[in-house]
């Protein structure tokens, strides 16, 4: 067990692409594997032993989501790998989660971000389907090489916003009907709210920022994720 | 700003892309993972495939062709082409399509779109219409209050008439759970007479789901009047892709040129 700034591994980074049965794992599995990752499948707190990242993704409602990760025993594992600023995505409603809770059924959700999840008022069509583009509120490593401005694809009906004065979460954010946020980061706890798998070469890009900084951490977190990191390394 | 999305549909039957108007004179087209490949690298903003193929054992070859395609193109991707069930869904889906088109079968059974819905949420749940002008729909009493009345819905590749009135049946989808629209028409399907513009607009103007145009391409123009004229989100087209009539790439110039607002067609990967 080492406890040390996250050493670069011999192997590809190892991510868990979180089972909960909300929705398709197959096109961010083989996403992450395009990009280098050696993906494993995480279906109860055991599936992330020994990973280097963990990636939640997932559509649909809240509230069956939630009690699909309570049934399988993830939530504790989930909070405490948050807590301790390992590197963390969350894609569509695995970003909506992190919120205190959904206007959609009324559910609580994780909580580990101040802020709701609410419908997009206000929108010509809905669901939003299709390609947006994400306006940058600040720079960031998981955009490195993107274009600001650069389309991304969306499926959804809802947002997350953070609360007042957590608003320094935010990294973009998109309009459609309204402006909402479309990604936050804090420390290597990151967001997205459109679908990285399958928003082309710039998607791709940015999971690969994304694989890139898994074990290495940005400069903000590096010392929180020293002082927290304490995984063994195969 | 939502961009208007470009899809090529790619028809399928026993595990190969397959062109000619759908059902007869079917031509080999090549490896629907290759081409969706292909398509994605040439600007596609989502792909579409349609399985034709009557064989029994047709489902795993599509799940098969739905995997291999999830492996290489990095697009959204709907799958249709006679699923019936939440089971055969759920199988599409972790097979990596991102959203499943039901069609005869949500006819048969409009309930199955609200359970598909609830179960995969509805922007999982695509609805097609395959629509045709009544051949007595000038009668005024059939013809009664403005289009509605003049396109019926068909099933089964449009050799069996419903009766149901397809902007009633779009309504319906959505209220049941519908998450996109994908209208097709039937009569224009295949022709190059152009998408039918007056079918899409009384769709759209009655629903908030995003609506797909299909049906009648024949060149870039047609995809700005069913945008401009249709209000479609979406326009999908089959054969002029596949013939290499027109690419991608001109089809979204002649959009953005009319000032449609629409995704750069991406750098040719290596």
């Amino acid at each position: 067990m080492a406890s040390s700034l996250p050493p670069r591994t011999a192997g590809p980074p190892r991510i868990a692409v979180v089972d909960y049965g909300a929705g398709n794992l197959m096109s961010i599995e083989h996403a992450l594997t395009r990009v280098g990752a050696s993906v494993v499948v995480a279906r109860d707190a055991a599936g992330l032993d020994e990973v280097d990242a963990i990636v939640v993704p997932g559509v649909g409602a809240a509230g069956p989501a939630m009690a699909r990760l309570e049934r399988r025993g993830l939530v504790p594992p989930i909070r405490a790998w948050i807590a301790s600023d390992r590197a963390f995505l969350g894609i569509c409603l695995g970003l909506q989660l992190l919120f205190d809770g959904s206007d959609e059924d009324g559910a609580t959700t994780l909580g580990i971000v101040p802020g709701r999840t609410s419908h997009l008022e206000h929108a010509p069509t809905l669901p939003h389907i299709g390609w947006n583009q994400i306006m940058r509120t600040r720079e960031h490593p998981l955009f490195d090489g993107i274009d600001d401005g650069a389309d991304m694809y969306f499926v959804h009906s809802l947002a997350g916003s953070p609360a007042d004065g957590a608003d320094d979460v935010v990294l973009a954010r998109t309009e459609h009907g309204r402006p909402f946020v479309s990604a936050i980061a804090r420390g290597r706890l990151l967001g997205v709210q459109f679908h990285p798998e399958r928003s082309g070469t710039d998607g791709l890009r940015l999971l690969a920022n994304f694989v890139a900084m898994v074990g290495v951490g940005v400069p903000a977190s590096a010392e929180a994720s020293a002082a927290a990191d304490g995984m063994a390394r195969t | 700003m939502l961009l208007r999305r470009v899809i090529p549909c790619l028809d399928v039957a026993d595990g190969r892309v397959v062109k000619g108007t759908r059902f007869v004179d079917l031509v080999d087209e090549g490896d629907p993972p290759e081409l969706a490949e292909r398509y994605a690298h040439e600007g596609a903003d989502e792909l579409v495939f349609l399985d034709i193929s009557a064989a029994p054992e047709r489902r795993g070859t599509l799940l098969d062709i739905v995997e291999r395609t999830a492996r290489r193109a990095f697009v959204p991707l709907t799958v249709g082409g006679g699923v019936r069930s939440v089971e055969e869904m759920q199988d599409l889906l972790r097979a990596g399509a991102d959203k499943v088109s039901l069609n005869t079968a949500a006819v048969a059974d409009p309930g199955l779109i609200a359970r598909c819905a609830a179960r995969f949420g509805s922007q999982a749940v695509v609805v097609a219409i395959d629509a045709r002008q009544r051949p007595d729909a000038t009668r005024p009493e059939a013809s009664s209050g403005a289009q509605f009345g003049a396109r019926e819905v068909v099933v089964k590749g449009g050799r069996e008439r419903t009766g149901l009135d397809a902007v009633a049946w779009a309504e319906r989808a959505v209220e049941l759970g519908a998450g996109e629209l994908l209208v097709t028409s039937i009569d224009r399907d295949g022709t190059g007479a152009g998408f039918d513009t007056e079918l899409l607009r009384s769709i759209t103007g009655r629903v908030s789901v995003p609506v797909i145009a299909s049906g009648g391409a024949a060149g870039p123009a047609d995809f700005v009047a069913a945008i401009r004229v249709g209000g479609a989100d979406a326009v999908l087209a089959a054969s002029i892709f596949h013939r290499r009539i027109h690419s991608i790439a001109a089809v979204k110039a002649a959009m953005a040129a009319a000032g449609l607002p629409v995704r750069a067609v991406p750098e040719l990967a290596a």
